[in-house]
């Protein structure tokens, strides 16, 4: 007996409530952009500068006696935050220091670290230093520029390149699903304001990776199908290529999470909120392929049957809201 | 039907197990990493110490290449720095005085006395007593421009000479700018090498980045403040004459000169020349010694022209006092004693043993050109590496597991063989990494897992497609034969539009983006490879042998 998610011979209807799912997807994005604006992301120091320092002592933390004997410093905005995993020993206790982009000065100074540790040795005496990192503003606001052309750079190329291997409806189905996903990711980490640096940007091309991944295998298939059907309708065709290609669809998904779960849960809290991004990105990815990528292709149309030029303008328009 | 080429069959297998072998080594890091610097020592000259044993630790017929461990798994420094380009204006600038000194006083009778003006630091203002000659000795100065060396700067020269009523301006060109900041920045990037390789760390990565950056990641050191010792003293060496010695930093200095601090007397300013006699660039040898007194000292040894030139000028110059300057600070101000013809000198001061050691490592690697500013500092503890290392591990171990598990129970024996693919899979891109030096990150190892999960992609496609096929009962090996070949479009397309991804991702990111990239990349490769090669050649080898009537996928 195997194992299957998905029953055998699907043929479920994945457009007959249209404006139900586009509504839903609709109303989070919105409320991701709100989110976005109103409150604005919590960038890590790749992205606003300042140092953060990664402490480790066997002595229980109180965050309040840390932030105490910090404050004669006088180092502008510090936070503070404790941070727990399953992968440490039971009198490992380590917090996350930031200190906000000291005025004047590019990367923090060794004598800032210093009277920080001498500072914080007076709560917890054997407390190390498991890591420093000072990001100046001058490369920050850099990593920020390169970061936004890579998500653009990414997003315009697989334009291009569907455009090239399907049609243009199909590259603009692709591409409202990315921009659905990056969207929904963003508003995800402003929502729950985790930190937004470097490797999120990362996160976020590869989910931009993954979900065209999904998205073109189904786009694969309606295109096997348009030809193969040439007489069905395009609604039909888009329904029988998503069932077809569900079991698969669904399968991927499962190995990637199973692989990115572990990772999440085992593999320490340097990488959890590039892994958290992933997950959602891989979730959020699936359900736009099926959802919004092929919602936008069926509204677009397409251009049927390439043998006689004749037909298609009638069967485009007569597929535009169908 | 269902056939692969002989020789196809072999390059397949030749290529999983040169792969494969090329990752060994991973699994016995310590024991490779140590033969590997084993060997290196013994080829470099060194003998005993048990090299010869760690050496044969590892058969030198094997494959000895390693993946590279980033510094946020191995621990250590990285520090971003900028040259300050614009430095390097103002020293050269001010070098041109007492050339264009020279020159405008020898027609003294043309154009009068001429006098220094006051003028921002990167400019020369010389002002000249018969305002009507002024063109003829702005030309004058224009003779002392040399045509600039570079690619872009062609039939240019160094100098901008221009007339402001009575005075010359001279400024550099904008051609000898650009030419300056290229020159300067390959300096400073070769000088920071030199200094790092003096006090002899591992595996240091020193690369330019950008116009005027340089990226230096040490592994295993143990801050990077340490690292900032080393490589942020510009060093900067001169010998001046002095004006004078005074205790007010706000006096008037007179055109031309300075006041700077002394080193270890507090309160005491010395007026110096701004141009000097000699400078560090002359020196050929630098080692840290003891002076008369028993005292730490750096004694060092000028080049021929530098002690030509300190030679005539302690001939000229007996019994006044000239400054042995450094960054800024006058170490000391002894008073010429006598004609010092040999070119070797020795600085004293109150130094510790490590300063001197130190001074002497700086000024035999060379100064740097320019300051640098430090834009980025991060220090990873090894101990963090560490964990980051044991944590990844055991979350590829879990992940890895989980998908053989699910495979098989979706799959039955064609999940099987899914999963000798992964694993294969997994060896290869190890296999990769070795072969091209690649730098492990976390996020690397992120990107290994990612691959786990969608390395198995490819082989559904194909085994949910032969399920289809098999519908139409066609007979099992065309089913295989039909999956294989409708599914290689979908699969083609998706990892193309994923590559694409990886792709912008190298060439934008930079650190341990790159490293996610990187192995991102290379996963991709080598799923297409295993699945559409290695499983195909696995399944067709097994429906031979079993020749089955009936197939259930």
């Amino acid at each position: 007996m195997r194992l299957r998610l998905v029953p055998q011979d699907t043929k479920w209807d994945f457009f007959s409530r249209p404006f139900l799912w586009l509504g839903i997807s609709g109303a989070l994005m919105v409320a991701a952009m709100v989110s976005f604006f109103v409150v604005g992301l919590n960038f890590g120091i790749d992205f606003k500068g300042g140092t953060t320092i990664r402490t480790e002592s066997a002595q229980q933390v109180v965050v309040s006696e840390y932030r105490d004997a910090l404050v004669p410093l006088e180092l502008g905005d510090v936070t503070i935050t404790e941070v727990f995993d399953v992968n440490f020993d039971e009198n490992q206790n380590v917090t996350m220091i930031r200190i906000q982009a000291q005025e004047g000065e590019e990367a923090v100074t060794a004598d800032v670290i210093r009277e920080v540790e001498v500072a914080l040795k007076t709560v917890a005496p054997d407390i190390t230093f498991v890591s420093v990192e000072s990001v100046g503003p001058k490369v920050s606001g850099e990593l920020i520029q390169t970061a936004v052309i890579a998500v653009l750079l990414a997003i315009g190329a697989v334009l291009i390149y569907i455009w090239l291997r399907f049609e243009w409806q199909f590259a603009l189905g692709a591409v409202a699903a990315l921009v659905h996903d990056v969207v929904l990711t963003i508003g995800v980490f402003s929502e729950l304001q985790i930190k937004f640096d470097l490797a999120i940007i990362a996160a976020l091309l590869t989910i931009v990776g993954y979900s065209l991944n999904d998205t073109v295998v189904v786009f694969d298939r309606v295109r096997e199908n348009l030809r193969k059907y040439k007489k069905m309708e395009l609604k039909e065709v888009m329904n029988l290529s998503i069932n077809e290609t569900l079991s698969r669809t669904v399968m991927t998904s499962v190995t990637t999470l199973l692989a990115l779960i572990s990772l999440f849960v085992l593999g320490g809290d340097v990488i959890r909120g590039f892994v958290f991004a992933m997950i959602w990105g891989v979730i959020v990815g699936t359900y736009s392929s099926i959802f919004i990528a092929s919602a936008v292709l069926l509204k677009l149309g397409v251009k049927r049957d390439w043998s006689k030029p004749d037909n298609t303008a009638g069967n485009q328009f007569a597929n535009v809201d169908a | 039907m269902l056939q692969i080429d002989g020789w196809k069959r072999v390059l397949i297998l030749l290529t999983c197990v040169v792969g494969l072998a090329l990752a060994l080594p991973n699994a016995f890091y310590p024991r490779v990493e140590a033969h590997n610097d084993a060997v290196a020592d013994l080829e470099a000259g060194l003998s005993g110490n048990g090299l010869e044993e760690l050496a044969a630790g590892w058969p030198s017929w094997m494959p000895s290449g390693l993946v590279n461990l980033g510094l946020d798994l191995r621990g250590g420094a990285h520090l971003l720095a900028e040259v300050q380009v614009s430095d390097v204006y103002e020293a050269r600038i001010k070098s041109m005085w007492p050339e264009v000194r020279d020159l405008l006083r020898e027609e003294r009778a043309t154009i009068g006395t001429i006098r220094l003006q006051p003028s921002p630091v990167d400019e020369l203002r010389v002002k000249i007593s018969k305002p009507e000659a002024i063109q003829e000795a702005a030309s004058l100065v224009r003779g002392l421009a040399r045509p600039v060396v570079s690619l872009t700067g062609a039939g240019a020269t160094d100098l901008q000479v221009s007339v402001d009523g009575d005075t010359i301006v001279v400024q550099l060109s904008e051609a000898e700018k650009l030419a300056t900041d290229e020159r300067t920045v390959q300096q400073a990037l070769e000088i920071v090498r030199r200094r790092i390789d003096e006090v002899g760390t591992r595996e240091p990565t020193i690369q330019r980045q950008g116009a005027d950056r340089i990226l230096i990641q040490v592994p295993g050191i143990g801050s990077a403040s340490e690292l900032k010792d080393i490589i942020g003293t510009t060093a900067q060496l001169t010998f001046n004459p002095v004006v004078g010695r005074g205790s007010n930093p706000d006096a008037s200095a007179g055109i031309g000169n300075e006041i700077l601090p002394s080193l270890d007397e507090e309160g005491v300013y010395y007026t110096i020349e701004s141009a000097p006699v000699v400078t560090g660039e002359e020196l050929v040898d630098a080692q840290p010694t003891y002076d008369q007194n028993g005292r730490p000292a750096v004694n060092f040894r000028f080049n021929p022209t530098g002690a030509r030139k300190f030679g005539d000028y302690t001939a000229e110059n007996i019994g006044s006092p000239f400054a042995i300057v450094l960054d800024g600070e006058v170490v000391s101000a002894p008073t010429i004693q006598s004609h010092i013809p040999g070119g070797s000198g020795i600085i004293t001061g109150r130094f510790t043993v490590e300063e001197t050691t130190n001074l002497a490592v700086l000024l035999r690697a060379g100064a740097l050109p320019a300051g640098l500013e430090f834009l980025e500092e991060r220090t990873i503890g090894p101990e963090l590496g560490q964990d980051s290392i044991e944590a990844g591990r055991i979350a590829c171990i879990v992940a890895f597991v989980a998908v053989l598990v699910f495979m098989f129970l979706s799959y039955g024996t064609f999940g099987l063989f899914a999963n000798i693919a992964l694993i294969i899979n997994v060896g290869l891109i190890f296999g990769l990494l070795s072969l091209i030096g690649a730098t492990l990150t976390l996020p690397g190892i992120a990107g290994i897992v990612l691959t786990i999960g969608m390395a198995v992609d490819a082989n559904v496609l194909v085994f949910e497609r032969i399920r289809e096929e098999l519908k139409t009962s066609k007979g099992p090996a065309r089913a295989i034969d039909l999956g294989y070949e409708k599914a290689l479009s979908a699969i083609l397309d998706a990892n193309i539009t994923t590559f694409i991804t990886a792709v912008i991702l190298f060439a934008v990111g930079s650190g341990p983006v790159r490293g996610f990239a990187i192995t991102l990349g290379l996963g991709i490769m080598t799923s297409v490879f295993t699945a559409i090669f290695v499983t195909r050649l696995i399944i067709v080898m097994w429906f031979e042998r079993r020749r089955p009537k009936t197939i259930e996928v």
